[in-house]
């Protein structure tokens, strides 16, 4: 083996957690207490869809501080649900080719979880 | 893992369960079922937006008794993932690391939990119109 003369430090700054750590951190907990407030939101419009009707459900949803609300609530679940699942699989999953796929896969499917709500948001207060 | 003949740590089998650890591991488990449970509400946005066929059939999922197990089970994950949430949240201010107020606040989240979800289906069993 040929002999580094860089120093450990300089092998570390720019890798793994030394970069990107503290975003993850801030990201889960910036999610979570948006997730917090608009849960609150979520489980009353919940409750409220228990006695509606399609067209009723459909206009509650149509209406604009319930669509963005909902708009907001999608994003950030999806946001939050990446980032948690995202440590699961690195505590669970050691196998590097598997652990990849399943991280990729885990980022598409919440990344099109999102979009489609949003989607059928958009399509619901625009009507159709 | 690799491979390697070293020590582990002691692990899960070792410990007497505590509340502490009840709280972490549910923590967990409850943001993977959370996360299982979004498909529903992809689903029913997506219903919604696409007529009132569809949105009947989601209906009539939530109504069978696999979906209201299902759906009973959600709550409690919510609600579970809520209070515990904000003692984590409050965790990162700084409060709360006393063991006394540590284990209180386990207890609050458990029960507070198990109390909030039969609170909710309470309402949609008997209450309102």
């Amino acid at each position: 083996m040929s002999v580094s003369y860089r120093t450990p430090l300089k092998r570390a700054i720019g890798l793994g957690s030394a970069k990107h750590g503290v975003h993850h951190f801030v990201a889960q907990r910036v999610t979570a207490v948006a997730l917090a407030l608009l849960g609150i939101w979520f489980v009353w419009i919940a409750l409220q869809m228990l006695h509606l009707d399609y067209a009723g459900a459909h206009a509650l949803i149509a209406r604009p501080w319930n669509a963005l609300l909902m708009v907001a609530f999608a994003i950030a679940v999806f946001w939050h649900a990446q980032l948690g699942l995202q440590v699961v699989i690195e505590d669970y999953v050691h196998a590097t080719g598997v652990a990849w796929c399943a991280q990729l896969t885990l980022k598409f499917l919440c990344f099109l979880g999102a979009a489609a709500s949003v989607l059928a948001v958009v399509r619901i207060t625009l009507g159709h | 893992m690799p491979a390697t003949a070293r020590p582990l740590s002691p692990h899960l089998s070792i410990y007497r369960w505590q509340i502490q650890m009840v709280t972490s591991i549910l923590h967990r488990a409850t943001g993977v079922a959370l996360a299982v449970g979004t498909m529903l509400l992809v689903a029913g946005l997506l219903a919604l937006a696409s007529g009132p066929d569809a949105f009947a059939q989601v209906r009539q999922f939530c109504a069978s008794w696999i979906g209201t197990i299902l759906l009973i089970g959600w709550t409690w994950a919510l609600a579970f993932h809520f209070l515990n949430g904000i003692r984590h949240l409050l965790q990162d201010a700084g409060w709360g690391y006393k063991p006394e107020q540590f284990v209180r606040n386990g207890w609050i989240s458990t029960i507070g939990s198990l109390a909030a979800t039969a609170l909710l289906w309470g309402f949609v069993v008997w209450g309102g119109a």
